[in-house]
């Protein structure tokens, strides 16, 4: 039995064990990865202290700290349902099965897909959610980055360094992320938007060679020859845990100011909640301010 | 006899780092080939596993896709 069962090891998770783990409570955290969408991250600029860092160095440093605490990490696991037995929580996951007086969900959020054709059979064959992962593989190639968020920024700058030639395919009528961001972009020579562009499908044999898509207002399809697709379109709450817990319309879990879902002795934290910002020093302060309450919530009950 | 252990990576790559610390911790010797600086090589690793993520780490014959735990324990008998 342990005080508190974290659910998640991106910022909010981490942070939560390391702030319960000083609190002096009995921590296990499990999770699929450590990181989260941080470590696919290519350079943060805005995480307070450290005025440019890569997600995965931000990730590592995340780690030492979490391993100079005494808890218990399983990685590897995904958590399927909780129940509630009592004042117990039963957390079961894909390979285990857990018990805890308290639970912190920070399961973070994943990549949404993009429901086109094409896109599962070439996933992982020329088709990446990750830019910082796979980019480098594209080196001389021409690829599309399929977004207009900060996300598809972040990857549209890494890739017209290592690509050939970038098209930056955005479904809306202009690019909705950092005007700093946007700004340096479009510096570039080797870069083309293409705004109001929706993917149709992709294309290829063993590898993918191209991608279909339309304009708003123009019935026919258009084609690119591509070597590389990367979707950036947004993100989806990791919330589908078998437990009836209370949601938004967007299914991420509502907390209130606490952290606090509406079954007692349940938190989240980061961006699997309702908060309103999604930033990786927020998920890291919700993180602390969950880790504070469970702390309290396990002293008095 | 241990078997020839290679990882193919890229430097930014997270799961390519934990892939080559879990080797470590383990004492296991392995060639890391960094595929954003080879085209050769990063053909070599398309051929091999049919697609392109990273990291790749190839034991002996056994040609491990992802930082599978499992696969890579079982693949070097620990």
């Amino acid at each position: 039995m342990h005080d508190v069962a974290i659910i998640g090891a991106g910022p909010a998770g981490i942070t939560a064990a390391v702030y319960a783990a000083r609190k002096r409570l009995d921590v296990v955290i499990i999770t699929k990865d450590i990181g989260g969408q941080t470590a696919w991250s290519g350079d943060i600029e805005n995480y307070t202290g450290y005025q440019f860092v890569s997600g995965p160095e931000l990730v590592g440093k995340f780690e030492d700290h979490l391993k100079n605490h005494n808890v218990k990490l399983t990685e590897g696991q995904e958590v399927l349902s909780i129940d509630v037995d009592g004042n117990v929580f039963n957390i079961y996951s894909d390979k285990s099965k857990y018990t805890a007086r308290s639970v912190i969900i920070a399961s973070g959020k994943r990549s949404k897909e993009l429901g086109v054709p094409g896109e599962k059979e070439f996933r992982n064959k020329g088709l990446t959610y990750c830019a910082t992962c796979d980019g480098p593989l594209f080196s001389g190639k021409d690829v599309a980055v399929i977004g207009g968020g900060n996300s598809a920024l972040d990857a549209g700058l890494q890739m017209v360094k290592i690509a050939r030639h970038v098209y930056l395919l955005n479904n809306s009528n202009d690019l909705t992320g950092d005007k700093i961001m946007q700004d340096r972009l479009k510096m570039n020579k080797n870069l083309t938007v293409v705004n109001d562009a929706s993917c149709g499908s992709i294309m290829g044999d063993k590898m993918v060679n191209g991608l279909t898509y339309k304009v708003i207002g123009d019935e026919n399809h258009k084609k690119i020859d591509v070597q590389g697709v990367f979707v950036e379109i947004g993100l989806i709450p990791n919330s589908g845990f078998k437990i009836d817990i209370q949601k938004n319309k967007n299914k991420e879990i509502v907390v209130d100011a606490y952290n606090r879902t509406n079954i007692k002795g349940i938190f989240a934290a980061g961006d699997v909640t309702n908060v309103p910002e999604k930033q990786i020093i927020i998920a890291a302060g919700e993180g602390a301010k969950a880790a504070i309450q469970a702390f309290k919530y396990v002293t008095l009950n | 006899m241990s078997r020839k252990v290679k990882v193919y990576s890229t430097s930014t790559c997270p799961y390519c780092s934990r892939a080559k610390d879990f080797l470590k911790q383990n004492n296991i010797d392995f060639e890391n080939i960094d595929v954003s600086q080879d085209q050769a090589k990063a053909q070599e690793m398309i051929d091999l596993s049919g697609q392109m993520g990273v990291p790749v780490v190839v034991v002996g014959d056994d040609v491990i896709v992802g930082f599978d735990k499992g696969k890579l324990s079982k693949s070097l008998g620990i």
